[in-house]
């Protein structure tokens, strides 16, 4: 488990990690969400021991980085913005130096084997680093991290440079990892971190800006639920209908489709599924619906909307 | 540390480095050999020592120049500080990886030694030459934990390199610095700073503990600089 507490982090007058805090269950995948800029790597270079923090604490499964240093490193496998590679050993050399430095006790050939066949690098593993395309150097330096099977793997937007055959692979490969680690996973791209974690941080401008699972991270934004619907009738009278619902908050024209069909978008209270009841008053009105989706918002709005609150001072926490 | 040590050897002969610090240092030393031994057919190796000292600095921070400066710079520091390894393993890698890749230089200094052994009655008078290796040997080790601390210091291993090499030249003229200092106190603090001086008596063949004390010191002082360095840089 993974415990940030009150993180602060500033350079100067510059506030890089401003009161920053949650907590990774073993076993969960959490994806760190945010825009260029907003903290991502400091927190990540702080939690990992690289750098320290102004105050608050960050605790790796009971040893606190800065008190038992030696005790956290051991549990974390760290995969840094730039893979940190001495791109003049082979592959399979530095996987070696790597393995010395993290004073692992497993079989090293065995594991180091093991290692490069789970990063497919087999082939590989007697080229110079130097030599290697981005995408290998990258596999490297997730091989690095994978070393003595460490509980924790913190990986800073390693899909960066990837070519989309690449990138697929290493999504798939993380999801897999995440079975067995627990990982932490930063990245500025929305769906592939939808596509991979269980739960989302967004951060902007060095504060957590919401904390939810993924599927959820819409309605935790909004506050509300939303349901897109396309029905046929005048639209006066589908929303005097639509009003008498319970629960329903704001009805809005999204768009014309024809004249006598519109698509409609309704706020409701999150906790009332409405579904049902707006399905048997249209119905008893003869107004069909022709289309229905929940979550209106979807993830890539919801992600703009928190993160454009450029100056907004304490957002959702 | 050894795995740090061992990497740091790696890496001068995996590249030129190591090789062309080497092919300077044996040329030198070959040169002065030549002119003071075997030209002037004398055993004595003591000037041929002596004339190494400025050679000595100057070739050490092309040694180090690369050592701690281009891990941070290549981001490889990240490597190492969020690895178990204590910094002060870090440290002590480097400077004894450092240490050893001079030593490989101190090499040629038996082969002279051997080849004198070869003229009739040319053997060198065995105290001096080990006093004067093991001067030189102090010699490098504080001028390396000097440069390594440099190297730390920097993300450009040009600069580490130059300040380097004028750091070692100040301490190669200190001497006369000192001289032109009329104020007494002063010039008698410089003086005792002298490294030409401290290394003076290893070359009569003399073991003396102070100069030892002072060199290790001097070691022992930087090292624990760089140590600093590091640590703050982390909580900067």
């Amino acid at each position: 488990m993974v415990e940030v507490k009150n993180l602060v982090k500033t350079y100067g007058d510059i506030k890089a990690v401003n009161n920053i805090s949650f907590t990774v269950n073993d076993g969960e995948i959490l994806g760190f969400l945010g825009p260029n800029g907003a903290g991502k790597s400091t927190t990540m270079n702080i939690i990992t021991g690289y750098i320290s923090s102004t105050s608050g604490t960050v605790t790796i499964n009971d040893a606190e980085i800065l008190k038992e240093p030696k005790e956290a490193k051991k549990q974390i496998g760290y995969l840094p913005e730039i893979p940190p590679l001495y791109t003049d050993m082979t592959v399979r050399k530095y996987l070696e130096f790597m393995f010395s430095i993290k004073k692992v006790k497993l079989p090293k050939d065995e594991h180091i084997d093991e290692i490069l066949s789970l990063t497919k690098l087999t082939d590989h593993q007697n080229r110079i680093i130097r030599n290697l395309s981005k995408g290998y150097k990258q596999r490297v330096g997730l091989a690095q991290s994978l070393l003595g099977n460490p509980p924790v793997l913190i990986l800073d937007e390693p899909t960066v440079g990837l070519d989309p055959s690449q990138i697929k692979e290493f999504r798939n490969l993380i999801k897999g990892l995440g079975k067995k680690h627990t990982v932490i996973f930063s990245s500025h791209i929305l769906s592939e971190v939808s596509a991979i974690c269980d739960r989302i941080v967004v951060i902007n401008n060095g504060e957590v800006v919401a904390d939810a699972k993924t599927d959820e991270l819409s309605t935790v934004i909004t506050g509300k639920g939303n349901l897109s619907i396309e029905i046929e009738g005048s639209v006066t009278s589908v929303v005097s209908t639509l009003k008498s619902v319970t629960g329903v908050q704001k009805i809005s024209v999204d768009r014309k489709i024809t004249e006598n069909h519109h698509l409609y978008n309704i706020e409701h209270k999150k906790e009332v599924d409405i579904r049902r009841a707006v399905f048997a008053v249209l119905a008893k009105n003869n107004m069909p619906i022709l289309a229905m989706n929940e979550g209106g918002m979807s993830l890539e709005e919801a992600y703009l909307k928190l993160t454009s609150r450029t100056t907004a001072k304490g957002g959702k926490k | 540390m050894t795995a740090i040590l061992k990497k740091e050897l790696a890496s001068f002969f995996t590249s030129a480095v190591g090789y062309v610090v080497m092919a300077v240092y044996f040329f030198f030393g070959g040169l002065f050999f030549y002119y003071y031994c075997l030209m002037n057919s004398s055993k004595d190796m003591a000037t041929l020592f002596s004339n190494m000292f400025m050679i000595t600095v100057l070739i050490i921070p092309i040694i180090t120049m690369k050592s701690l400066s281009e891990e941070k710079k290549q981001k490889t520091d990240q490597a190492l500080l969020t690895s178990p390894l204590g910094l002060g393993e870090i440290v002590l890698g480097k400077f004894l990886g450092a240490v050893v890749m001079f030593l490989c230089c101190m090499v040629i200094y038996l082969l002279f030694a051997i080849t004198l052994c070869f003229f009739p009655d040319g053997a060198p008078d065995w105290s001096v030459f080990i006093g004067n290796l093991a001067g030189t040997i102090l010699l490098g080790a504080a001028m390396i934990s000097i440069n390594l601390f440099i190297s730390s210091l920097t993300e450009s291993m040009i600069i580490s390199a130059i300040v380097g090499m004028c750091a070692g030249l100040a301490i190669f003229f200190i001497d006369s610095i000192a001289n032109l200092v009329s104020i007494d106190w002063i010039s008698t603090a410089i003086t005792s700073i002298s490294f030409v001086g401290h290394y003076e008596t290893y070359t009569s063949g003399i073991f003396s503990l102070a100069d030892t004390v002072f060199f290790i010191s001097v070691i022992a002082l930087f090292n624990f600089l760089t140590l600093r360095v590091l640590e703050k840089r982390r909580w900067s």
